[in-house]
């Protein structure tokens, strides 16, 4: 074996002049990056700096265009997970990959051909071995189907522990945990480290990068900023190396202007098509002049409940969702029962920015002015539409919000995750709403354009509209929102002030019911 | 731990990204070019002929007489026409393969009124009768299949591909009931005496009204999907219904009325077969075009402009085999293969438009630092 020059005695990877481009973006330019035994390594990077393509290239689910990689001293390939598996690297993607109708012990002996008989006797013994060496708590028989996101985790974990990892990938793990579960995972993490394990957490998480990490590497934009010791920083300097200049930290938050009811939602009820109950009893009023945060764990019926508003949901009987454009009494509507059209044509004006921003509020492959026509394309008798307004509207928007795009003919797909919010939080903002929801408005955003949105929702605000933020962040929720609803499977668990509310208490809500009788 | 060192793969395939037209058409036009090397090479060395006189053969066959040439236009015009129809089916992201039964149902229509309302009128006031008993026919067809997938979200794929047999077996119906001479079972040339329900010459030229019919419906077709609301909701529907329903688009009417629309010109491709082609009837009056011009449709990327092109395309290369075949006394495999180099040739172009090929690279010395 030739041994390299890079050879050191604690480098377990070393990557060198690693370069990756998806067609015409550059996700990775030239990056030299070390992972060491027994450290804890947190690779911090806005979205779209290229962290998780990186570590897709360690892990077998992409190969460098250029540049090596040398595993203990020695240059290798990695061209799919299976390599990656005899290398001892492992990692846990973001969005699982688990079968949901097997087990536990199943999923994990999955793909693995060891032999042609499966031993599932042997598999929970190894399992229960692991578990109780690092702290975990997983049922070898649980199905997938009945594990809650965290326990999920905790499986792929456990996985790619079986396979022999030594080095393991996190690819954001905290982001669909509770900070309480969150607390858990980083006990474990200790725990490996402390066996020898080298750990990479990806993250744009500054707080945990300064709780958890040894060692933080920055990337920017697909280049390799540099790395420092976990002990030697703190997050303003990390906030700076990652956006590439010094900016602040704090969200601003008037206080609420004469808020008026807006929006009164009163008993709501909503089933998904298997009847299961995906929102129950919930009830609540949004102001004017206020911005209404609403917490939950993934799937606890945030999304249900802004589309239940936006009427794509049919409501179970006895729900009431009364409108108030303006807090104005008067002209009060029952929104429940009507369909979106309806609602178009009653003139609320109601803008809502989905979750899904190319599958719902946007079309992918069209380009910026065919997007604003979305919303307006039937306006006036004429059959053909007019595209001289949404052109006008389209300029504008790249104007304002400076968007980045090639050209106005350019389909959207095209673009990057923050400049297509731009131009759909643009187009909603545009149309002037009495009313305005968002569901994971910053989700993928870098933080520039993220600052963006909340400027842009605390206009809202500051105009009389009532606003709703469905967001992930507990952080940003503390301090961006008036009040906090948290939701918990469906139903209304409390509803906080965002001013004086604790983390912690959020965190219990989202996960605990607290009986209202009680 | 370190028996692991593998080489990278031979291929390597990544999306492309922006491609500028010109550059596109260029690797399209490189592609023909290729397709006709390869031809050719397989023309010299198996059939021992000379692959520069068989192209020209192919030339003849389509527009060597006046009369051929004028029959290529005709079925050029016949397989746009069918084109035009599926593709707002298709930019609506339905796959409607029915256009065969669209086509014959609407055949029907016209040679109905063709043999009924013979003697009570004038030939050229039945004409646009027939264009709108044929328009209808063919809408109906297109509406059956358009109502189930609104209504109870049937796969339209299999249901508009059994609506093609419904209509061959109506045709087989029709064909015994018309049959003329008894005994033929055929219809034969209907109304071969006074023409009645034929098309008249236009500018002396027999087929040009199929030419003003189809070129009228390639511009219609073209404002329609780019210029009018119609057309956006067809387009957002096509590309997203959960987009469609957020912004207050009734999904279930525009997939509805787009079949319409889709059916009704695929009648009229039915109505052209029979009063300005054939003037016959029978189960081989679609000819399978009704699937030929899936090709055409996809090809085009529903730009009817385009769709004219690749149209002819598929005319020309079929007329040109069949010469060569005749002349050369080729069994019909010959020119199948070629036709089918060169339209494989053709459509794997588009994946060297898209995707960017790339061999293994040997690694680069290892630099040490």
């Amino acid at each position: 074996m030739r041994k390299e020059p890079y050879l050191e005695q604690n480098v377990a990877i070393r990557m060198v002049d690693i370069t990756k481009r998806f067609a015409d973006v550059v996700a990775n330019n030239k990056i030299n990056l070390e992972i060491r035994f027994g450290e804890i390594l947190a690779l911090l990077g806005e979205n779209g700096s290229g962290k998780t393509t990186l570590m897709n290239m360690l892990s077998g689910i992409y190969m460098q265009d250029s540049g090596a990689i040398y595993v203990n001293g020695e240059r290798i390939t990695i061209k799919d997970p299976h390599d990656a598996y005899n290398l001892h690297i492992g990692m846990i993607h973001q969005h699982f990959k688990l079968v949901e109708v097997l087990t536990a012990a199943e999923n994990i002996i999955l793909g693995l051909n060891e032999s042609r008989l499966i031993n599932l006797k042997n598999v929970r013994e190894q399992v229960k071995k692991i578990c109780e060496r690092y702290g975990f708590v997983v049922d070898p028989d649980k199905k997938v189907y009945d594990m809650s996101v965290s326990e999920k985790q905790t499986l792929e974990i456990v996985k790619v522990l079986y396979r022999g990892a030594d080095i393991l990938i996190l690819d954001e793990p905290t982001a669909v945990l509770t900070p309480q579960e969150t607390d858990k995972l980083f006990v474990v993490m200790r725990n490996m480290k402390a066996d020898g394990k080298s750990i990479v957490i990806i993250t744009h998480k500054l707080h945990e990068v300064m709780e958890i990490s040894d060692r933080v590497a920055v990337l920017r934009k697909g280049e390799y900023i540099g790395d420092v010791p976990t002990s030697e920083t703190d997050p303003q300097k990390l906030t700076n190396m990652m956006v590439g200049r010094s900016v602040t930290l704090n969200i601003d938050r008037p206080d609420p202007i004469d808020p008026k009811e807006s929006l009164v939602v009163k008993n709501l009820g909503v089933k998904d098509i298997n009847g299961v109950s995906k929102l129950e009893n919930v009830s609540f009023t949004a102001y004017t002049g206020e911005i209404l945060g609403i917490a939950g764990i993934s799937g606890c019926g945030q999304k249900e409940l802004l589309e239940s508003i936006a009427g794509l949901h049919k409501l179970e009987p006895g729900s009431s969702i009364m409108f108030y454009p303006r807090g104005n009494k008067e002209e009060g509507e029952d929104l429940a029962g009507q369909s979106p059209i309806d609602i178009k044509h009653k003139g609320v004006h109601l803008a809502f920015v989905p979750e899904d921003r190319l599958g719902m509020g946007l079309v992918g492959n069209m380009n910026i002015p065919d997007n604003m026509m979305l919303k307006c394309y039937d306006q006036g008798k004429s059959p053909f539409t007019n595209q001289k307004k949404p052109r006008q509207q389209a300029i504008e928007i790249i104007r304002d919000l400076e968007v980045v795009t090639p050209g106005l003919r350019t389909p959207i797909r095209r673009l990057s995750g923050g400049n297509v919010q731009k131009i759909l939080v643009g187009r909603e903002i545009a149309s002037d709403p009495y009313l305005l929801m968002t569901a994971y408005a910053v989700r993928g955003l870098d933080i520039n354009t993220s600052y963006t949105i909340y400027r842009l929702l605390n206009e809202q605000k500051e105009k009389g509209t009532a606003v709703i933020y469905v967001g992930e962040d507990l952080d940003v929720l503390l301090e961006l929102c008036d009040r906090i609803l948290v939701l918990c499977s469906g139903r209304v668990s409390g509803i906080v002030d965002g001013r004086t509310a604790k983390k912690e208490e959020v965190g219990l809500l989202m996960t605990h019911f607290k009986e209202e009788t009680a | 731990m370190m028996k692991h060192k593998k080489k990278e793969p031979l291929f390597r395939i990544s999306k492309s990204g922006f491609v500028p037209l010109h550059k596109a058409w260029a690797i399209r036009i490189g592609a023909l070019l290729l397709a006709l090397v390869v031809c050719a090479f397989i023309i010299y060395s198996i059939i021992k002929l000379n692959p520069l006189k068989v192209y020209g053969t192919m030339f003849q066959g389509a527009f060597g007489t006046n009369k051929r040439m004028w029959v290529t236009i005709r079925d050029t015009m016949m397989l746009l026409c069918i084109g035009l129809g599926l593709a707002p089916a298709f930019k609506m992201r339905f796959w409607n393969i029915g256009a065969e039964g669209q086509v014959l149902v609407g055949g029907i229509a016209s040679a109905a009124c063709m043999i009924y309302l013979r003697g009570k009128m004038s030939s050229t006031a039945v004409l646009p009768i027939m264009f709108v008993c044929s328009m209808l026919a063919g809408a109906i067809w297109g509406f059956i299949p358009g109502y189930f997938k609104a209504k109870y979200g049937t796969n339209e794929t299999l249901f508009t591909l059994m609506m093609n047999y419904i209509a061959i077996q109506l045709t087989s119906y029709f064909v015994a009931l018309w049959e003329n001479p008894y005994g033929s079972n055929t219809v034969g040339v209907i109304n071969s005496r006074d023409k009645f329900g034929w098309f008249p010459p236009i500018f002396g030229q027999m087929y040009g009204l199929n030419v003003i019919i189809v070129l009228v419906l390639v511009v219609f077709i073209y404002i329609y999907l780019n210029y009018t609301k119609q057309g956006f909701e067809i387009s957002v529907v096509g590309d997203s219904e959960n987009t469609a329903k957020y912004c207050g688009i009734d999904v279930k009417r525009v997939i509805i009325r787009t079949m319409i629309i889709s059916g009704a010109i695929c009648g009229i491709a039915g109505f052209l077969a029979v009063a300005g082609a054939g003037h016959t009837i029978s189960v081989s009056t679609a000819g399978g075009r009704g699937f030929t011009t899936i090709i055409v449709a996809w090809m085009a990327k529903f730009n009817s402009f385009v769709m004219v092109l690749f149209s002819a395309l598929l005319v020309f290369l079929e007329k040109g085999a069949m010469e060569i075949a005749s002349r050369y006394q080729l069994s019909d495999y010959v020119s199948n293969m070629i036709i089918g180099i060169i339209l494989f040739f053709i459509l794997g172009s588009e994946f060297f438009i898209n995707f960017k090929v790339r061999l293994r690279q040997r690694y680069a010395k290892d630099k040490s630092q």
